[in-house]
């Protein structure tokens, strides 16, 4: 998920009796499957839950171009290029798409851009891991967008108009990019040798857990997670969409011919599901926290593309208030 | 910080013979800058054949209260739609 652990405010849900007359109405609405959009009434929880998840969705596509940047200057084919270059041009679609999303709750732009560059706003822990390998692309496309659309597929539903439109757009072009990163891995796998086999398999023993940790911690007993369900921002349970997750990538690492690198995995047939292991949650935390293998190098490349820019944001508004000021001379 | 650049409301024509529909916003310095920001940002997968800008502040909306002064009033007016009327079979299709 590329918002993880969201905090609604709420210190426990409240029933419709105990709602006042505007938030009982709100909620009815909600309930009714309403969207609600960005000139309507809404509780201050409510657009202070939307905005932390939208702008840190926003950021998690933005800083997610960041690993996969890495290897435009050295992917192997010409055309491997050409889909590279598009799919890191798609997570910078992404991401102004879901600005302009969280811009109609009343947030501006420079604000979310300031939360980013000075580490008060997070991303998804899954971008502080390093591209080492042309396998690591492979890796990202198959599973952080695959986990990404196991996520975003229900937030097309979400009750925020701006929002789930934002998503629609998202999912079309997001398939493209699960497939190309499979793409890569079914050449190295079926058609590789021994030494790509390998660079593939250790690909994967790195970029599994981190994978599974996108989902964010379990969250059944979360006050938080029960608000945003109730104001339908989220559908599904974490544990439910890592469990699909799971479920849906095991026959995938097997046509591929790799091992998944956790000793626990095994079907439950009673279950008709996969069990798995717990990953490693205080590894989550650090990450999040900034402390994981490249949270600085990701938001100090941040914030030098946006100082280097400035140059250029100011020079086209000047010559913008110029021209406008010319033709009203005229 | 981004110098003011002012928002600005995209709309798109999908294919031709549809109206123009609105897509999304964005932030640019001006219209020129606006309609090659939105031809990046809207566009990446041949969605249309022609673009409008219009600056977000020149756009004047309904509020949502007035939704039912503005539009309960048509309510009453079933007469307005064909289905209305039952026309005779004698008469054919109408």
């Amino acid at each position: 998920m590329y918002a993880q652990m969201v905090r609604s405010d709420a210190v426990r849900v409240r029933s419709l009796e105990e709602m006042d007359p505007r938030e009982r109405a709100f909620q009815e609405r909600i309930d009714d499957g309403q969207k609600i959009e960005p000139k309507d009434w809404m509780p201050e929880g409510y657009r202070r839950t939307l905005i932390r998840q939208i702008s840190q969705h926003a950021h998690s596509e933005i800083v997610g171009q960041l690993p996969e940047g890495n290897w435009i200057t050295r992917a192997p084919t010409l055309e491997r290029k050409a889909i590279l270059l598009a799919k890191v041009q798609d997570e910078a679609g992404h991401g102004l798409y879901l600005y302009c999303a969280a811009e109609t709750l009343g947030i501006s732009r420079d604000e979310m851009y300031d939360q980013l560059h000075t580490g008060r706003a997070k991303y998804s822990s899954i971008f502080n891991y390093p591209t080492l390998s042309w396998a690591d692309i492979g890796c990202i496309g198959w599973l952080v967008d695959g986990a990404a659309i196991m996520n975003q597929v229900p937030l097309q539903r979400c009750s925020y108009g701006p929002y789930a439109r934002a998503m629609v757009r998202i999912c079309k072009e997001e398939s493209f990019h699960q497939r190309q990163g499979y793409d890569i891995l079914v050449t190295m796998c079926r058609k590789g040798n021994d030494q790509q086999r390998a660079m593939v398999q250790n690909a994967l023993d790195r970029w599994w857990w981190p994978s599974l940790m996108m989902f964010g911690p379990p969250d059944a007993d979360s006050v938080h997670s029960a608000q945003s369900m109730a104001w339908r921002i989220k559908q599904n349970s974490n544990d439910e969409l890592r469990q699909k997750f799971v479920d849906e990538t095991v026959p995938q690492a097997k046509y591929l011919g790799l091992v998944i690198p956790d000793p626990e995995l095994a079907w439950n047939e009673e279950r008709g599901a996969h069990d798995f292991g717990e990953p490693d949650w205080n590894e989550f935390l650090a990450v999040l926290n900034g402390n994981g293998p490249c949270n600085r190098e990701r938001l100090g490349a941040r914030q030098a593309a946006w100082a280097d820019g400035a140059w250029y944001r100011e020079g086209l508004m000047a010559h913008a208030h110029k021209r406008a000021a010319g033709v009203a001379a005229e | 910080m981004t110098g003011d650049w002012p928002l600005w409301e995209v709309f798109i024509r999908g294919q031709h013979g549809l109206s123009h529909r609105h897509v999304g916003s964005l932030h640019a310095p001006d219209a020129a800058m606006a309609i090659n920001n939105a031809r990046d940002v809207y566009t990446r997968r041949k969605e249309g054949v022609s673009i409008w800008v219009v600056r977000a502040s020149d756009i004047a909306a309904s509020a949502p209260g007035d939704k039912g002064p503005l539009f309960d009033p048509s309510n009453s007016k079933v007469y307005r739609h064909p289905t209305f009327y039952d026309v005779p079979e004698e008469a054919g299709n109408m």
